[in-house]
């Protein structure tokens, strides 16, 4: 069994609260993804469970043992540094291998094990030579060799794919996912790119400010977002939110924006009333807005302010009473700067975020 | 056009001329050296000998004690060098990779030591030396030397060591590594040309270093020790080849390292 | 503070150099400082200093020392200065020119003065030179030091010698300029000196300063290459500290000498870091 367990775990530099108060748990063979912006103690977190740095507080559990006190060497795990880090002095042999020479494991077994790993990252005929003539790509593939060929029980990844072209890192990502699957190790991923987030775990945790705000699966984490800052942070285009109004009308829950009316359904009508302020914000992505040339019930009249024709849809920037919303349309959709359109919010798919403490509610 | 040509020509003329500046006097005293002792007394010399010998450069070894100078120079050099880098080293890893309470202090120290005049060690340290009945030995100018060279050891071990990442170490640790583990089987090979340049600066340190070696010695001296105690009497051919010597090997081995010039010397002192 | 998880690791790794420097090189100046001021049976006494300041050897040296730092000290920093403007050039064979500029670094002082001692001596080769030009008919005895030669024939070493070290602590300053701003000053419309004088050298004003300190204090101790050239005809502060020491046997005047010597180091770097004091905003 090798899952991760982190309890209570605090990290401080200094004045600086890098990680504080983190419980976590990866299930065994689960692909865990720590996203967040810089600085938001993702990289910090993941070096407490390597061993690289010490916690201040707490305790760290890898399958059944409490590693909390164990040096690097002793958490049987294995590392892909954003740096690589792949020995300049070593060939690409020598550094896949190096993790087995310290286990000092034979002769035949490292070599078996060395050319399989070099296999699946298709760099087999690299193997003679030395980093230094190896291309970015080629030196990332060495890192990640590196670290299966010691068949750990836990896989951390540190940004492997930041340091790559968009091309490039496009290839990588699919072969890494693939490969990973094959491997079936628990696995934890960090990066502050939320695409490749969402595109490799199994779950999603965000963080920020030294916290874990939100872990769940990566549609959940994108259609349910905890709070405002997760819903603005995944998704492109950022979730849009209107400031809204609660009032009541005829015994009926309204939500005034100042774009006009929303009415929500039965159930959220249920929860919004029983908030102590009025104030919320609406949250809605762009792909949940439909719209319309002509106005019907419940819509809400806004003004084209840019098109951006993307291909495959258009991105439309509307002005909707005082604020300014995305709105994703057909690739057919005509619409022209200045035009008057109508939109209706699929009210199923509304965040109602609290706006004093940015928290997001839902009915059930 | 032509005016920055010409400009251009002048520059490079300017630079010629200081290198020739530079070069010169040493290719003077080479062909001193490889003259026969007649050539040396004669006058006027000419630019371009006329005779090669070994003569003179002969003379010089065979003269009484030279050749145990030259003996002790070596060995004088070779344990500064030693010392310097066995003490020095650790403590430049432990500045690049740490940070701690005092750092700052520390390096300060270190770079204080290069406002003091360090010859003017020599006069109370002979002393200390001779109640500790260390006079007159070879470890005693070692000494004096390690003292001179250790600020510079510390800082460029230091700054090579910067260069080496300190992930690499990092993951070595995670792949089955202890620190020590890490530290030789990583961070040591990779330092390792960084190292070798400050010994050998170490070595031409102590190699060409007069002052504290003629204080510090009677009978062992070294090579610049000896040369300089007797330059007044000895003749000029002696002296002629006593520079030589001195010169040649301080210059070859400044030649291996040319290219951690700027890091020994434009570091130390920032 | 957790003293399980205290990092012991720097300070032992730093323990050695700290107790070397302190044993080499704090205690000596104590004991300097005592053999200065301290009799053999423990007084406490300005004797030795008195008789330094009386001795007429004193102010002789004295008085070459500081003519010589004045004569050196400019002409090599004009000289490093040129050298190490040339090298951001970018001339075909840098890397070799800045070779060959470096190689005094390898030097010895008794060597250079060895080395120019045979340049001016009756039979060498300046006056070979001069003879072959024909400015000569027989040799000119440069090295009598009733004359000032000897003083030139050091300067010219010295500044033969050492030049290297400035050069190399300019270049490495010049290095750390990033090329934006004389790229910048060119498109307003300065010239090459225009750069160097309002943008270049204000820039390079630590390194400057470093190298000018190193430089003066290397100069108070000169020494081999008075002696090589001069022998006994000339003295410094330094070869007086070692006359008391070895021929007189006095390791209490040569203790007050080297004081002073201390002394005038420390005040030259003091003057140069006020006078070339550089604001905290004016840096990079």
């Amino acid at each position: 069994m090798a899952e991760i367990r982190v309890e209570n775990v605090r990290k401080t530099f200094g004045k600086v609260k890098a990680v504080w108060d983190v419980n976590l748990n990866v299930r065994d063979r689960e692909f865990t993804v720590l996203l967040g912006p810089s600085g938001c103690g993702k990289t910090t977190l993941l070096r407490c469970i390597a061993g690289l740095e010490q916690v201040d507080q707490g305790r760290i559990f890898i399958g059944d043992r409490d590693v909390t006190d164990l040096p690097p060497r002793r958490r049987q795990l294995a590392m892909v540094f954003q740096s690589y880090a792949v020995f300049p002095h070593l060939t690409v042999f020598e550094n896949i291998a190096f993790g087995l020479r310290m286990q000092h494991k034979p002769k035949d077994e490292i070599e078996k094990q060395v050319q399989s790993a070099a296999k699946l990252l298709h760099i087999e005929e690299l193997l003679d030579r030395y980093p230094a003539q190896l291309s970015g790509g080629q030196r990332q593939r060495v890192a990640v060799a590196r670290a299966i060929a010691v068949q750990p029980q836990v896989l951390l990844l540190d940004e492997p794919l930041s340091n790559l072209d968009a091309l490039l890192r496009l290839e990588m990502r699919a072969e890494l996912k693939r490969l990973l699957e094959e491997i079936e190790t628990t696995t934890l991923y960090v990066t502050h790119d939320q695409v490749e987030a969402m595109s490799l775990g199994d779950r999603i945790a965000v963080m920020r400010d030294g916290q874990i705000l939100q872990y769940d699966t990566p549609l959940n984490v994108y259609n349910r977002p905890a709070n405002l800052f997760i819903g603005g942070f995944i998704g492109t285009p950022p979730m849009n939110f209107l400031e809204g109004e609660i009032r009541t009308e005829d015994d009926r829950v309204v939500v005034h924006t100042g774009g006009g009316d929303i009415y929500p359904p039965p159930k959220a009508q249920a929860m919004l009333r029983q908030l102590k302020e009025p104030e919320v914000l609406v949250g809605i992505r762009a792909e949940n807005i439909e719209t319309l040339h002509t106005p019907a019930e419940g819509t809400l009249q806004a003004e084209v302010l840019v098109v951006e024709p993307l291909g495959s849809h258009n991105l439309i920037t509307m002005q909707l009473g005082p604020e300014q919303i995305k709105v994703n349309t057909d690739a057919d959709f005509k619409a022209q700067p200045g035009q008057t359109l109508w939109l209706r919010l699929n009210a199923d798919k509304i965040c109602w975020i609290e706006k004093s403490s940015g928290r997001a509610m839902y009915p059930d | 056009m032509t005016r920055r040509r010409i400009g251009r020509g002048l520059v490079y003329l300017l630079a010629i001329m200081i290198a020739l500046w530079i070069l010169i006097p040493i290719y003077l005293i080479t062909i001193t050296a490889f003259s026969p002792k007649d050539v040396i007394y004669s006058w006027p010399k000419s630019l371009f000998p006329r005779v090669i010998s070994l003569e003179t450069l002969l003379f010089f070894i065979k003269a009484q004690y030279v050749l145990d100078s030259l003996k002790n120079s070596v060995i004088v050099a070779l344990l500064s060098l030693a010392i310097s880098l066995v003490i020095g080293a650790p403590a430049g890893y432990g500045l690049a990779r740490h940070t701690f309470p005092g750092k700052d202090v520390f390096r300060l120290m270190i770079l204080s030591t290069r406002a003091f005049p360090i010859v003017i060690l020599s006069i109370p340290l002979a002393v200390t030396f001779m109640q500790w009945g260390l006079y007159d030995s070879l470890i005693s100018v070692a000494f004096l030397h390690v003292a001179m060279a250790l600020p510079t050891t510390i800082l460029v071990t230091s700054s090579v060591f910067m260069g080496v990442s300190k992930e690499l170490e990092e993951a070595a640790q995670v792949f089955g590594c202890n620190r020590m583990q890490a530290f030789m089987r990583v961070a040591l090979p990779l330092a390792l040309p960084g190292l070798a340049a400050s010994a050998i600066f170490t070595f031409v340190l102590s190699w060409n270093e007069v002052f504290a070696a003629t204080i510090l010695t009677l009978y062992n001296r070294t090579l610049p020790a000896r040369l300089f105690i007797q330059l007044q009497a000895s003749p000029l051919p002696f002296r002629f080849a006593g520079g030589f010597f001195i010169l040649i090997p301080a210059i070859t081995f400044m030649f291996f390292i040319r290219r951690y010039l700027f890091s020994l010397w434009g570091i130390t002192l920032r | 503070m957790n003293l399980k998880r205290f990092n012991w690791e720097p300070y032992l790794l730093l323990l050695p150099s700290t107790l070397y420097l302190i044993l080499f090189f704090a205690w000596p100046m104590f004991q300097a400082f005592k053999l200065a001021f301290q009799t053999d049976d423990g007084h406490l006494t300005l004797a030795y200093m008195q008789r330094m300041f009386n001795d007429v050897m004193f102010a002789k040296a004295l008085r070459n020392t500081i003519m010589l730092i004045i004569a050196i000290v400019p002409i090599q920093f004009i000289l490093a200065l040129i050298m190490a403007l040339l090298m951001m050039e970018r001339l075909r064979g840098s890397d070799i020119l800045v070779y060959i500029y470096s190689i005094p670094l390898a030097i010895s002082d008794l060597a250079a003065g060895i080395i120019w001692f045979s340049i001016f001596t009756e039979r060498g080769y300046l006056n070979s030179l001069l003879y072959g030009l024909g400015l000569l008919e027989k040799p000119f005895l440069f090295l009598n030091y009733q004359t000032n030669w000897p003083f030139v024939a050091i300067v010219l070493a010295e500044v033969w010698r050492a030049t290297s070290i400035v050069f190399v602590i300019l270049v490495a300053g010049l290095q750390s300029i990033p090329r934006d701003y004389t790229e910048a000053a060119q498109v307003f419309g300065a010239n090459w000196f225009q750069r160097v004088w309002r943008v270049t050298l204000p820039l390079l004003r630590p390194s400057i300063q470093t190298a000018l300190i190193l430089r003066t204090i290397l100069a108070v101790q000169v020494f081999a290459v008075v002696v090589a050239i001069a022998g006994r005809g000339m003295t410094v502060l330094a070869a007086e500290a070692y006359r008391w020491y070895s021929e007189y046997r006095s390791p209490h005047m040569a203790a007050a000498y080297a004081m002073f010597i201390l002394v005038i180091s420390l005040a030259t770097a003091f003057v140069y870091l006020r006078a070339l004091r550089v604001k905290e905003e004016m840096t990079l």
